[in-house]
Parts: structure tokens; C-alpha cells; sequence
């Protein structure tokens, strides 16, 4: 029982991970209709920038916040360099271009960092357990990266929901030509929202940091994951991206915390253990299936078309 | 008997090509074709065998290449998870050699199959979508495939599984042989070229492009789309399938890294490289693209720092690959 209200945890704070990334994403993809690749590597440039600032400044917040700003800059730079050409050009060219994107981040991180990866240490106060409910403890460090997601996902909820700058881009997402006719700045909207989704994925990235580890590629699993929460929940959509992380995030761990032992009970000990782990993997992809045969919009489609 | 000329023609100045005399485009394909059916000589002669192992890699990348574009340049769907299929064929000659069946007339057919029949469950639900839902669903559904392989702990898990025989046919044929089988491999991907080019030229493959060029339109006409793009691809997994085979046979190791996500966007640039409009394209994208990597990672260890970038500049500049090159210096 405690084994499994910590792997719930554990599921949710995947799942939060997952929602900072899927949003970035899907707000990305409803407003300017761009597939990004490269959003994993901005992902992995946020943790590599936060663990170097954190390294020199020698404070984990610091390095943070300007981990946090760095990556700001990095994804405007990028917007405005790479990723304007793409806009209004077809899925395949997104694809293409993105994936050259990716290559390039992965070596010049390499170039930049090494190969050898680093790691973000936490200050000592974060390190200890409390406890949730009577009996079970958890680490306070997990506990803060639930509590920081929900108050990032509550940000971009006002902001989106609440403000004049998310009410263009709700409008940039339903009628792009009618909001730039409407004499809005329409470029500088599209470089503020990629530069949001860049900010979301590497906030995503550096605090993932200090509980996996920072090295090439990191951004690229999760990415994919990422992928499966944004059709599940239904492409453009947050709200969906936010349940469907939370889904995501539960099945995955607890699937992967479960199913071997369970395989193992129905069937022989030796055919549990090396189909349970394979078992696991495909649960959440299983999932993806059946929402696509049954809503194939996915969960909460986005209102527009 | 196979008129080359025509091979590089895209569908719609086919007939146009073969009355005119051979241009640019058509010689360079030729002389493609020359040089990869006479590089094991070469390479007897020269003593260098490395070339012969390169080319081998290139020729099977090529193929799985030309499968791609079956689907994606001439049916519009793009699949981001075709490297999926090069893993399932790899991994069946690789389980198969491990329990003990060498057989190549038992390893290749059932990896065909095993190919076919996921490609028919993946398209089954991938072509209930359509643009960027297609991308993102076949990607997954190869990440999936990817996990799977990475959990089999009896055949490696992460690590992979040396395979100790290549697969045995009869003994005229022996794959172990460098030679035989870089020319097994060449008349392979001439043969699935002539395939796919007799394929996108019928009746069966104007229904396909139709399809790509206004879907609705072509089931207001009366045709059942829906059933055409999933058998186009199942016959382009199974073809990628043959690939992986050839694959595992050379490089005599499966790994879940046969899969990798990014085997999959190599697939692409090679034929988006090549040029997507033509059956041949790919061949040439592949053999640009794998040679441009080799030549990159002996002078730098950062390839990725001038390949990314240029993968944007052809998106950006170049979107006809070197196909679309050669073809606007033909008409001059």
C-alpha cells in the first residue's frame, strides 16, 4: 500500500514533467501549426545551462532562474533564425528542418560540454523526506516539483485565460490572417509563444536535472512521450495535455512498477520476468491506440475546426 | 527487360522521358548504377575492403529508403517510425538464428510477415488520421517497438545479440561471402526499385497519388482510399522489413539502436535528399547522405554541427532534393 501511494507520487510527478513539455508543444502547434523536434533539445540546453549557472554562481536557484532566462534567449534566437522560414510550410518540412535542429543542438551541447554529461546537485534542505500521509515519507524534492508544476500550470492558465497577451493568442489560434489584419504585431505573438514553450520545456529540463542526469539525448525519450500525452489529450489543446500527462505519467510508472510482478503471478516466473518489462513499456502506447480508435480527436479536442 | 532510362522518371513525365533523348538526370542515374555494380571489382583490385562494407550499408539504408518514399513521396503519408520495420525484420532473422534456425527460407519469408502484419495493425490506426497526428502516432507506435526490444531480456535487452550465422540459402548463395553479398543486396534494391516503380505507374498507384493530392475527392469517385493507403503500407513495411534482414545479416548484431527514433528521420532525409518525386531518388539521397555522414565523422567528431543546418538549408532552399537539381539543369 505505502509502496503504491509512492509510485502515484511518482506517476504524477512524471506526469507534471510531461505537462510542461506537452504544453509547450501543443501551444506551439495550435498557433503557428509547427511539428518541433527540437523541443527536446531545448529541454536538454535548460538543464545543461541551469547546472553550469548553478556551478558558478554555486546556488541551485540561481542557477534556476538564470538557466531559466538563458533558455528564454536561446529559443527566441532560435525562433527567430531557424524556426520563421517553416511557418505556413508543410508538416514534412517541419519534420525535416526540426530534425536538423536536434542534430545540431546534440553537438554543439557536446562541443560546448563534453560528452561526459554533469549533474545538478540539490541544496541539502531539499534533500530530505517528509512525510505525506501518516507513515509514508517521500523525498521533498519530488513534492516540490509537483507543487512547481501545478503553480507553473496555473501561470500559464491566467495567463492564457486572463490576459490580453493570451487572449491574441487564443485568437491567433482560431484565425491567424483576421488577428494580423486586426493590425497585431502577429511575428512578435508567434516569437513570444515559441519563446513561452522554450522557456516551459527547459524549466522542464533543469528540474528534471537533479533526480535523472544531465547528458546528450535526454530531451529525446521524453520528447516522444511527450508526443503520445499532446494525442492522447487532443493536439492544441492544454487542458487535455494536462489530464493526459497526469494519465500518462500514472500508467507508465505504475505499469512499470507492477505488471512484471503481476505477469509473473499469472504466468511462469521465468516468462512473467522477460515479458513483464516489454509488457510495461507497451501499456502506454496501448493506450494511445485505443483513444485513437475510439476518439480519434483525442480526449478534449482543441474547440477550433 | 528493365528501360533504366525510365527509372528516375517521377510519374508524371514518364511517358515524356521515355521519348526524349537521355538527359542529365538520366545519365547520372546511369552512372550511379555503374559505379555500385562495379565497386566489388574495384575493391578486389584495390584491396580495399572497406568500401565494399560502407557501400553494403549504403545499399540497404537505400532500400528501406526507396520503401519510405513509397509511402510518403508518392502516397503523402509520412511515417516517422519507419526504422521500426528495420528492427522487426533484424529482430526475427536475430531471435530465429538464436534458437537455432539458420534457415534463410524460413528467417526471411516469416520476417516479411511479422513486417506486414505490424504495418497492417499500425496503419490500421495510423490512417484513421491524417497530417501531423500520422507523424506523431507511427513515431510512438516505432518508440513502442523500440521499449519492447529493450525488454526482451533473452535476446539482449539493451545490449543486443551477436548473430553467429548468417542466414544459409543454398550453397551457391553464401551470404558470409563479402562479394556475394553486397550483390545480393544490389540486385535486392534494383528489384524493389523495378517493384516500386511498376507499383506507382499502375492503376493501383495513380489511386495512391490521387489519394495524396485531394483524398476527398478520390472517395467521391468511388474509391475505398482508405483500403489502398494501408495495403501501400503493408507492402512498404514488408519492404523495409526485407531491408532490416539484409541489415542484421551485415552487420551479424541486432540492437534496440537498429530503431532508434532517429534511424527513422535519417529514413526521411534520404529520400527527401534524393528527391521524393522519383522512384530512384532515395538511392541517390542515401548514397549522398550516408557518404556526406562518413566523410563528416572522419574530419569531425561534431558532425551534427554542419549536418543540422544543412538538413534546414535543403527544407529551406533545395525542397526537390538532388533529384529536383539534376531536373531543372535537364530542361535548361
Amino acid at each position: 500500500m505505502l509502496y503504491l501511494i509512492e509510485q502515484c507520487l511518482n506517476g504524477v510527478q512524471l506526469g507534471m514533467l510531461l505537462f510542461l513539455l506537452a504544453a509547450g508543444l501543443t501551444l506551439i502547434f495550435g498557433i503557428m501549426d509547427l511539428v518541433n523536434l527540437a523541443h527536446g533539445s531545448l529541454y536538454m540546453v535548460g538543464a545543461y545551462l541551469a547546472a553550469t549557472f548553478a556551478a558558478l554562481t554555486g546556488s541551485f536557484v540561481a542557477g534556476l532562474v538564470l538557466g531559466l532566462i538563458a533558455t528564454l534567449a536561446v529559443g527566441i534566437v532560435l525562433e527567430v533564425v531557424a524556426i520563421r522560414p517553416l511557418y505556413g510550410r508543410d508538416h514534412l518540412d517541419h519534420v525535416l528542418g526540426t530534425f536538423g535542429l536536434l542534430l545540431f543542438f546534440n553537438d554543439i551541447v557536446r562541443w560546448i560540454w563534453g560528452p561526459a554529461g554533469m549533474t545538478l546537485s540539490l541544496p541539502s534542505q531539499m534533500l530530505a523526506a517528509v512525510q505525506v500521509l501518516p507513515g509514508v515519507f517521500y523525498p521533498m524534492y519530488r513534492i516540490v516539483i509537483i507543487l512547481a508544476t501545478l503553480a507553473v500550470g496555473g501561470l500559464l492558465y491566467v495567463l492564457v485565460m486572463r490576459t490580453r497577451i493570451g487572449m491574441l493568442i487564443r485568437a491567433g489560434a482560431s484565425n491567424r490572417e483576421m488577428v494580423s489584419a486586426l493590425g497585431i504585431n502577429i511575428t512578435l505573438l508567434y516569437t513570444l509563444v515559441f519563446g513561452l514553450g522554450a522557456a516551459l520545456a527547459g524549466f522542464a529540463g533543469m528540474i528534471a536535472a537533479p533526480i535523472s542526469f544531465v547528458q546528450i539525448g535526454m530531451g529525446e525519450n521524453i520528447l516522444i512521450l511527450a508526443f503520445v500525452v499532446i494525442i492522447i489529450g487532443g493536439i492544441g489543446s492544454i487542458r487535455g495535455a494536462f489530464v493526459a500527462s497526469i494519465i500518462v505519467g500514472l500508467i507508465d510508472t505504475l505499469g512499470r512498477a507492477f505488471l512484471p510482478d503481476l505477469a509473473r503471478n499469472f504466468l511462469s516466473y521465468s516468462a512473467g520476468s522477460s515479458l513483464g518489462p516489454a509488457l510495461s513499456s507497451m501499456l502506454i502506447y496501448m493506450l494511445m491506440a485505443g483513444v485513437l480508435v475510439f476518439r480519434p480527436e483525442g480526449l478534449f479536442p482543441a474547440s477550433r475546426k | 527487360m528493365i528501360d533504366w532510362r525510365n527509372l528516375s522518371a517521377d510519374w508524371l513525365d514518364a511517358r515524356k522521358l521515355a521519348s526524349n533523348p537521355p538527359n542529365l538526370r538520366n545519365a547520372f542515374v546511369i552512372a550511379l548504377l555503374a559505379i555500385l555494380a562495379l565497386l566489388p571489382i574495384y575493391s578486389a583490385l584495390t584491396g580495399n575492403y572497406f568500401l565494399v562494407t560502407l557501400f553494403t550499408r549504403i545499399l540497404i539504408l537505400a532500400l528501406a529508403a526507396v520503401s519510405l518514399n513509397l509511402i510518403m513521396g508518392f502516397g503523402g503519408m509520412v511515417s516517422f517510425g519507419h526504422a521500426a520495420y528495420l528492427g522487426i525484420g533484424g529482430y526475427v532473422v536475430g531471435i530465429l538464428a538464436k534458437e537455432g534456425i539458420n534457415s534463410g527460407f524460413v528467417q526471411w519469408p516469416l520476417a516479411l510477415i511479422v513486417s506486414g502484419l505490424f504495418a497492417l495493425g499500425v496503419g490500421a490506426l495510423c490512417l484513421r488520421t491524417r497530417g501531423v497526428y500520422f507523424i506523431m502516432i507511427t513515431l510512438a507506435f516505432a518508440q513502442m517497438v523500440y521499449y519492447v526490444a529493450i525488454g526482451l531480456d533473452r535476446y539482449g535487452g539493451d545490449d543486443g545479440l551477436t548473430i553467429n550465422k548468417r542466414s544459409q540459402f543454398i550453397d551457391a548463395v553464401n551470404l558470409s561471402n563479402k562479394t556475394v553479398f553486397y550483390y545480393v543486396c544490389f540486385a535486392l534494391l534494383l528489384a524493389v526499385v523495378y517493384l516500386v516503380w511498376r507499383l506507382v505507374n499502375s492503376r493501383f498507384g495513380l489511386v495512391i497519388q490521387g489519394a495524396r493530392s485531394n483524398d476527398r475527392r478520390m472517395r467521391a469517385i468511388g474509391f475505398p482510399t482508405f483500403r489502398y493507403k494501408l495495403v501501400c503500407f503493408v507492402i512498404a513495411g514488408v519492404l523495409c522489413g526485407l531491408s532490416g534482414v539484409l541489415l542484421a545479416n551485415h552487420t551479424s548484431f541486432i540492437s534496440p539502436a537498429m530503431m532508434q527514433w532517429t534511424r527513422s528521420g535519417d529514413l526521411i532525409v534520404m529520400a527527401v535528399l534524393g528527391g521524393m518525386g522519383s522512384v530512384f531518388g532515395p538511392v541517390v539521397g542515401a548514397v549522398a547522405f550516408l557518404l556526406l555522414e562518413e566523410v563528416l565523422s572522419s574530419v569531425t567528431e561534431y558532425s551534427g554541427i554542419i549536418l543540422g543546418p544543412m538538413l534546414l538549408g535543403v527544407v529551406l532552399f533545395a525542397r526537390g532534393g538532388i533529384d529536383g537539381i539534376l531536373k531543372d539543369h535537364s530542361r535548361g
